[in-house]
């Protein structure tokens, strides 16, 4: 069995399964993943790089996909919400 | 400034699914010097997805075995453009990519069709696939209340494998009638592995609430989805839930084919019986030519890679299979065709462009997707109009221009990285210097 892969959401600590993408750390964190342009909260819908509704900050990159990239160790996510 | 990394190959898969993965494989086989591109940090595509450490899943087995065939594969890099023909741009893990090729097949796949109903755009509200593929990359389920929804035969599979990692499933609601369903079963007759899949699921579902001629009426939480009322039939109910996984069956990815001129027919692009689209040199497989499934999806894969390859003794191999397949197309076209009613959904302040918050009322003043487009910003985010266009086809009936490059949301410096040579307006002075 891989080891778990800690990162950090907004600055909290989050463990998930080695494999796991960065919007399944932002679903165990909690926040929605971005406000929309009127201010409503947004998560993913489509969970294939299709519909830009899980964009985040990862490690300082902005608009990053976050069911397009996997989780790495020490990762930096954070959501503008 | 960064330059592209180059490749260059006889053979080059965009998508890898499994017509992608099928494509590159034959291709392989042949000889030639064979790439496949995909965005998604693993292979497989969306029925394959898998976590990427396992090696033991139907993609990984297939990508150890391409990767043995001397295919180059590049996960993770996003096609956005592309030059002259035999040149497409990506942006890689590592930057900017250039990929050059001789023959190209295209095995984009497809994408759910989501429609607008009061809260659809409420965290936890996804597509039925969405939220497949989320908890298959990761996400825990077990102990989660899924209410699944919308129309075709994803719903099932959806929600079958969400009850098999923990989740309890109170309702599946498809918009189809019985009739229509009844006639569905009657054509898989024909068809053994279908009869054996849906038999399967049904053992796999038992105990679950099925409900025909039943959809999402409004989602309702404060700040995420906390119960979904259903018409079910005629009558209304609300479900306490989690969350709802709702896709009303798919549509094609088709933005590389329009963007590279193939000609596309009422959204699908159009092949002959080699795969190959009306450019010559550049083949399609799979969803975008129709929307059939996993094991026509396979053959066409195979066709089109034997072709490209250079083995058309092996692609004609494939035909009669094909032939058989193919008639589930339209099997699934006739039985998922969306009612009339889902176009009443939407209240006049529900959101259509999720990308620039642009609601029914607003769209509804314009008598055109430009109009629209230019005047609300519809359709104009980050995604391109791909959630919001099939929203648009549907509720106005409006078909979408003209796909422009980039096709995806790129940084500077991919864009940057493109070599341009701009070629001369017909009828130019070319002759030297003025």
């Amino acid at each position: 069995m891989p080891e778990p892969v800690v990162l950090t959401v907004n600055g909290s600590r989050v463990t998930v399964r080695s494999g796991a993408t960065v919007a399944t750390a932002v679903a165990l964190a909690g926040p929605p993943c971005r406000r929309s342009v009127s201010g409503e909260p947004r998560g993913p819908l489509c969970g294939m790089g299709i519909c830009f509704e899980c964009r985040v900050t990862i490690d300082g990159k902005r608009h990053r996909l976050s069911c397009q990239v996997l989780c790495q160790p020490g990762m930096e996510v954070s959501t503008d919400a | 400034m960064h330059n592209a990394t180059q490749y260059q190959f006889d053979v080059l898969v965009v998508g890898a699914g499994p017509a992608g993965l099928s494509a590159a494989s034959c291709a392989a086989a042949c000889g030639v010097r064979v790439g496949i591109v995909d965005d998604n940090p693993t292979l497989g595509g969306q029925i394959w997805r898998g976590l990427s450490d396992q090696v033991r899943s139907e993609a990984g087995r297939r990508a150890q075995r391409l990767r043995a065939a001397g295919v180059q594969v590049l996960s993770g890099t996003q096609v956005f453009h592309h030059r002259s023909p035999g040149t497409l741009f990506a942006e890689g893990p590592d930057g900017p990519v250039e990929l050059g090729y001789g023959k190209l097949v295209l095995a984009t796949g497809a994408r759910e069709r989501f429609l607008p109903f009061p809260g659809w755009t409420l965290p936890n509200v996804m597509g039925a696939g969405g939220l497949q593929a989320l908890v298959k990359s990761g996400l825990p389920i077990a102990g989660k209340r899924v209410v699944v929804a919308g129309s075709g035969p994803l719903l099932l599979a959806v929600a079958s494998y969400l009850r098999e990692q923990g989740a309890t499933v109170p309702l599946i609601c498809e918009q189809a009638t019985w009739v229509s369903l009844a006639r569905f079963g009657m054509a898989l007759l024909g068809q053994p592995k279908k009869i054996r899949q849906a038999w399967g699921l049904r053992k796999q579902l038992a105990g679950v609430p099925f409900a025909a001629n039943s959809w999402p009426l409004f989602a309702h939480g404060e700040n995420s989805l906390e119960r979904v009322a259903i018409s079910r039939n005629g009558k209304s109910e609300t479900i306490a839930c989690d969350y709802l996984a709702c896709g009303f069956h798919l549509v094609p990815n088709a933005e590389l084919a329009a963007l590279l001129g193939c000609r596309i027919a009422e959204g699908w692009v159009q092949v002959d019986e080699w795969q190959q689209t009306s450019i010559p040199g550049v083949y399609c497989a799979g969803e975008p030519t129709g929307i059939g499934g996993l094991e026509l999806a396979v053959v066409e894969g195979q066709i089109a890679g034997w072709a490209a390859g250079g083995n058309p003794g092996r692609a004609w191999g494939r035909f009669r299979e094909r032939g058989k397949l193919q008639k589930f197309v339209r099997v699934l076209e006739r039985t998922f065709v969306l009612r009339p009613e889902l176009r009443t959904l939407r209240l006049p302040g529900t959101i259509v462009c999720r990308c620039e918050d642009v609601p029914y009322a607003r769209v509804a003043q314009y008598g055109s997707w430009r109009a629209a487009k230019l005047l609300t910003r519809c359709g104009m985010g980050p995604c391109q109009g791909r959630v919001c266009g099939p929203v648009i086809e549907f509720l106005f009936n409006w078909l979408p221009d003209s796909v422009r490059p980039p096709i995806f949301p790129t940084s500077l410096e991919s864009l940057a990285a493109i070599r341009f040579q701009p070629e001369p307006a017909p009828g130019e002075f070319t002759g030297g210097p003025r």
